[in-house]
């Protein structure tokens, strides 16, 4: 299941990460190692075995709705490479609508 | 507007619609879905954010249990199983409305699934089958500045307020809806209203519409008559309002047609309503299919509600609005008209609670619908926000089923009440308005009536009773209406006969 560089672009492409024509030609078999990688576990875990995805059998971990403080918006926006209005304010996007 | 659109009744000879419901709903806990942030409406852009809502690096998040409870309660509610175990999903995109290019929702595992409902149009029940309703958290507000629209297109930039960012949300998806044919419209329209109704009675939203705590994407695909496979959809967004659900449909299965006819192709996109010039315009242009690369959100634990829990919630469940009705007008024995005049005038809550105070159904219904409501729309208020008490309307209605005031006195009695004057009673003796059942005075005044007038009295010696009504008259009249016009009567042909 070998990637190749256009599999990569367009991982590239989903995560925002602009990467030149050598820069996919290199990586895609380092990808390729990690998920041979993974791939092996998979092999060695039986169908009894469930997939997991927390470290730790916890379940139902609530917090009481109750309000907590906010951050003061002058510290917000001190984040903000810009802003307006108390706002926070971003280039226009391109084709596409809210 | 270039849409080539045709004839609704044409376009249902032709095609059956298929629809698809998608209702997101915020719910009013007070704090955020994973933060202690408030979900307060209307306060200052950007004071309601901590670092878990703005997506700061190392902050972590923990669910609001109240908001678990409620996406519970909605499901039950639903007819909805729920899930014995479930996760959160991380749904991953690009787009200024959420700091950490991420929405927090639930994916293959949605807390409550399998459930269905039954709505009315006309008197024809349509089952509404529900695919999911699953947790999510609200995106932040953006506005745009510069467009001629205030649309994006053309905006030259974007403020954003992330005060909206982490509100808890429920997202509530149909199946396909079939079958519905002419009626397609405005049964999208009554299945919102149906949930907007269940809502406000479980108390888990405020259900505002104008505010957007209920939205709706309106999907809808056209099958040609007699054929059974499902058609391209289109997915309208920006409907924010009960008409516009039934007005966007109505619009999008005409353009619709008009393409599947002239032999053209639906593209599947998301179209927007623009609710002042009546029509759809195409939204987000893909290139490619979107991909969010759902994956198990490892920050926060799986949600496992033990059997006992659901049924404790279960058992927290109200009556169902439509139920209610149905039981209320059944129990009240009002026509569906009679029924209808208290619905259209939201007074059922306060007719019911008049009942329980002791007013027979027909007097609570004729103070509400009448009177009241008009004194109310006079006022420019909501007819639960006059000064007057479903209790202080069943007292009156039980003054004037005592005889002691009759409905020209009971008007003034509300004058009264509304006044603040006290209660009906008080209202009665301080303004002195007691119909005069003392027959002393009554016969006093009728033997002036009748000096005062030989010829009518003659002629009811005469026996032409019709004569009365002049002498009645003058007697309410000196009695300043506060007598009972048939007592007087009586006593009128008593004293001529
Ligand atoms: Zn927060």
């Amino acid at each position: 299941m070998a990637l190749t560089p256009d599999d990569v672009a367009r991982l590239a492409g989903l995560a925002r990460i602009d990467l030149s024509d050598a820069e996919l030609a290199h990586l895609a078999p380092q990808l390729d190692v990690i998920l041979e990688s993974v791939a092996r576990v998979t092999e060695v875990a039986n169908a009894d075995v469930p997939a997991t995805s927390h470290a730790l059998p916890l379940v139902n971990v609530f917090r009481q709705d109750v309000v907590t403080p906010s951050l003061p918006v002058e510290s917000v926006l001190a984040m903000a490479p810009h802003a307006e209005d108390n706002r926070f304010a971003v280039p226009r996007i391109l084709g596409e609508e809210a | 507007m270039t849409d080539e659109l045709m004839d609704y009744d044409d376009a249902l000879a032709l095609y059956d619609p298929v629809l698809g419901l998608e209702v997101h709903v915020e719910l009013n806990t007070n704090s955020k879905m994973f933060c202690g942030c408030s979900t307060e409406f209307g306060a200052e852009p950007n004071t309601q954010t901590c670092p878990v809502c703005l997506g700061l690096p190392g902050s972590l998040p923990v669910v609001n249990g109240k908001a678990v409870e409620s996406a519970m309660r909605i499901g039950l509610a639903l007819g909805c199983e729920i899930a014995e175990w479930c996760r959160f999903a991380r749904k991953n995109y690009f787009y200024p409305d959420m700091t950490k290019d991420f929405q927090t929702s639930q994916y293959d595992e949605p807390i409550a699934f399998d459930g269905s409902v039954t709505i009315e149009v006309d008197g024809v029940p349509y089952e509404i089958p529900i695919e999911r309703a699953h947790m999510e958290e609200d995106a932040g507000k953006l506005l745009h500045v510069g467009g001629a629209t205030g649309r994006i297109q053309g905006a030259e930039y974007s403020l954003i307020d992330y005060n909206r960012a982490g509100v808890p949300l429920i997202e509530i998806v149909t199946k396909p809806v079939r079958g519905t044919g002419y009626n397609a419209p405005e049964v999208a329209k009554a299945y919102v209203s149906f949930l907007r109704d269940m809502l406000r009675s479980l108390g888990v939203s405020d259900v505002r519409m104008e505010q957007g705590s209920l939205r709706c994407d309106a999907n809808v695909s056209l099958m040609p008559k007699g054929t059974h496979e499902l058609g391209t959809r289109t997915e309208t967004k920006n409907v924010n309002s009960l008409r516009s659900i039934s007005e966007a449909l109505r619009y999008e299965i005409r353009r619709q047609a008009a393409i599947l006819a002239s032999g053209g192709r639906i593209i599947q996109e998301t179209r927007h309503w623009h609710e002042d010039g009546g029509y759809t315009s195409p939204g987000r242009n893909k290139e490619q299919a979107e991909d969010y690369r759902y994956f198990p959100e490892p920050d926060l634990v799986p949600i496992a509600p033990s059997r006992e829990w659901v049924e404790q919630l279960r058992g927290t469940l109200p009556e169902m609005p439509s139920v209610r009705t149905k039981r209320l007008q059944e129990v009240w024995g009002f026509t569906d008209r009679e029924f209808g005049d208290i619905l259209a005038g939201s007074a059922l809550d306060l007719v019911e609670a008049t009942v329980e105070a002791g007013a027979s159904p027909a007097g609570a219904r004729k103070w509400w619908v009448t009177e009241l409501a008009r004194r109310a729309n006079e006022a420019g208020l909501e007819l639960s926000e006059l000064a007057i008490t479903p209790a202080q309307v069943a007292a009156l209605q039980k003054l004037v089923d005592a005889g002691t005031i009759n409905d020209k006195l009971a008007r003034q009695v509300i004058d009264g009440v509304l006044a603040g004057e006290g209660e009906p009673d008080e209202v009665v003796r301080s303004r002195g308005l007691a119909v005069v059942s003392d027959s002393g005075a009554l016969e006093a005044a009728v033997d002036r009536a009748i000096a005062a007038d030989p010829d009518a009295a003659q002629k009811i010696r005469d026996g032409k009773v019709q004569a009365a009504g002049a002498l009645i008259g003058a007697v309410m009249k000196e009695m300043r209406g506060q007598a009972d016009a048939a007592a007087v009567r009586a006593l009128v042909l008593h004293r001529l006969s």
